[in-house]
């Protein structure tokens, strides 16, 4: 080269501003980072200290009742567990199914995209407006009123748009070449999505089924629609019982907080215990995926 | 023999006949073309495997070679965009006959791939699922067919002391034995390997060519290879495509010394590709 096109001394002249730049930069991401955390905190330091005293085995273990000293949430527990019982089984089974026929038979092209757009349109519909849908098919139409089974179908709904994406994402992460192998050796489609593609893509199918599970916990408006009601005594014990959930109980707790000021506290134990269980099914997740994740 | 006097097919009741001989035609290719979409890849194609040897395929890069190769068990065809006409005869059946089931071909063919794909599973889970899906259910049978799998691919006496170890655990030339074992495993008539040693290092790869030599002797073998001395080296016969064409076809020995065409010789000396 003829010249020199840089300039050193401007280069170090610049220098100064430059890593002020970078400085300010990392701050507002550390900023946002925290604004999320600052937040959770504040909500936990919140709900904690309301509701000092208030856990105890006789919170845990007690039917409700009006007399708010007596009260407790076994029946929101309950009925949060038999919720469960029926969303993990009915997303899995439809959830994974749906994104192994979109996947694995499907050929790329409009049919695809169509199902898929429609997967993702669901995922985007609010939940009160499922708890509607659940209210007309499942309550009404097949008269099953508003119990376990009914809940348990609508929330499935719910969360199944979820279920389809992340299954979805886990199967196109599994190497084509192991399909190859196993078409290869004239294995049929069945075959290599049951010995090949299912083992392989497993562990992320789980950790997005209990990404989706801890969302299907923490849903209160699809159930207010089904009317759930805000008093039950008897504990579920079938799949055609009453029952109520944690969130519903929050809610309602909430609301007669103006009547009686303890029903706050009793709302924010409830929210304690709810946010503890979401960890521990949040925490399996996260083991699920570190245990099992392979390499490819 | 020259390609010419290869295209004649014999008749059903002929083929039984010429069965008898050593050095029957296991593929034959007749006038297949290719397109992925509207490129076309292989043109007017005309290519025969015979029974226990190697044939090796070279050309540069993009010159339809791993396509041809992919077509003969059809697993070109798993994109969807490709169309092919023309014939190709496995033992006298159509591979494109709709009453010629792509499981039972591939079967029949089985394949090597560029990159050593072995599952993560166990490595006597990779060696046993090809017999399973084909039914073997029996633990005795199986543990027999993974050892003489293992033997036959000269990997045995490395990895009979961990056969419930992960796959992954291996070395690459060791997992690309493995690769030949399993395919070994579904006793295939024609073994297709498409650049088998383009992943490994010189001492992986000068055990891949000694396998190679061994198993001709039981199978039909067509090799897919960037790499001429690796052609001249294992191969019987040996075809040089070029844009998607057959440019010549003959005896290795031919090929290297003397090739007709001054294409083929200017590949093989260097001169392009």
């Amino acid at each position: 080269m003829e010249q020199n096109y840089i300039n050193q001394e401007e280069v170090s002249r610049r220098i100064p501003g430059r890593l002020a730049v970078n400085k300010v930069v990392r701050g507002l991401f550390l900023t946002s980072t925290l604004f999320g955390l600052v937040v959770l905190a504040i909500l936990l330091y919140d709900v904690i200290t309301d509701s000092w005293g208030w856990i105890d085995w006789q919170f845990l273990t007690s039917v409700m009742s009006f007399n708010e000293e007596a009260a407790g949430i076994i029946g929101a527990i309950s009925g949060t567990l038999w919720l469960m019982l029926i969303v993990g089984p009915v997303t899995m089974i439809i959830g994974v199914a749906t994104a192994i026929y979109l996947e694995e038979y499907v050929k790329e092209g409009r049919v695809r995209t169509f199902f898929e757009t429609n997967v993702a349109n669901l995922a985007g519909v609010p939940s009160i407006v499922f708890g509607l849908l659940g209210l007309t098919v499942f309550v009404r139409l097949m008269n099953m009123g508003s119990v376990v089974l009914a809940g348990g179908l609508t929330m499935s709904l719910l969360v199944l748009p979820i279920v389809i994406v992340s299954a979805q994402e886990s199967l196109r992460a599994v190497p084509s070449y192991l399909r190859e192998a196993s078409f290869g050796m004239g294995a049929t489609r069945w075959q290599t999505i049951r010995s090949v593609v299912l083992p392989a893509a497993l562990p992320s199918i789980l950790t997005g089924m209990i990404l989706a599970m801890s969302r299907a916990i923490g849903e209160t408006a699809p159930l207010i629609a089904l009317g759930i009601p805000a008093l039950l005594i008897p504990l579920p014990s079938g799949l055609f019982d009453s029952f109520t959930v944690l969130p519903v109980q929050v809610y309602y707790w909430t609301i007669d907080a103006a009547l009686n000021q303890n029903y706050a506290s009793l709302a924010a134990a409830t929210i304690v215990v709810l946010l503890v269980l979401m960890f521990i099914l949040n925490s399996a997740a996260i083991l699920i995926r570190n245990k099992f994740q392979q390499r490819f | 023999m020259s390609i010419n006097s290869l295209q004649e097919r014999p008749s059903r009741e002929e083929a039984t006949v010429t069965q008898e001989e050593a050095r029957e035609a296991v593929f034959r290719t007749e006038g297949l073309n290719l397109w992925y979409g509207n490129t076309q890849a292989l043109h007017n194609i005309e290519l025969d495997q015979r029974a226990n040897e190697v044939t090796a395929i070279i050309g540069p890069s993009g010159c339809g070679k791993s396509t041809y190769i992919k077509t003969l068990n059809r697993m070109v065809q798993m994109n969807p965009i490709v169309k092919v006409t023309g014939k190709v005869y496995y033992r006298d059946q159509n591979i494109f006959d709709r009453k010629f089931p792509v499981e039972e071909l591939r079967t029949r063919v089985g394949m090597v791939f560029q990159k050593p794909n072995p599952f993560p599973k166990t490595i006597f889970e990779n060696v046993a699922y090809g017999p399973k899906i084909h039914g073997i259910r029996n633990k005795k049978l199986l543990a027999e067919i993974v050892e003489e799998s293992l033997k036959g691919a000269a990997i045995w006496e490395e990895v009979k002391d961990r056969l419930q170890e992960n796959a992954f655990g291996l070395s690459g030339g060791q997992q690309q034995r493995l690769c030949i074992a399993r395919c070994l495993a579904i006793e295939p008539d024609v073994i297709l390997m498409d650049e088998p040693t383009s992943a490994l290092d010189p001492k992986s790869t000068l055990k891949v060519e000694e396998l190679v030599q061994q198993l001709k002797s039981k199978y039909s073998i067509m090799i897919v290879t960037h790499n001429m001395q690796q052609a001249a080296r294992i191969s019987d016969r040996t075809a040089f495509f070029l844009n998607g064409e057959v440019i010549e076809f003959d005896e290795t020995d031919k090929i290297f010394s003397n090739p007709s065409d001054k294409r083929t010789e200017d590949y093989i000396t260097g001169r392009f590709g």
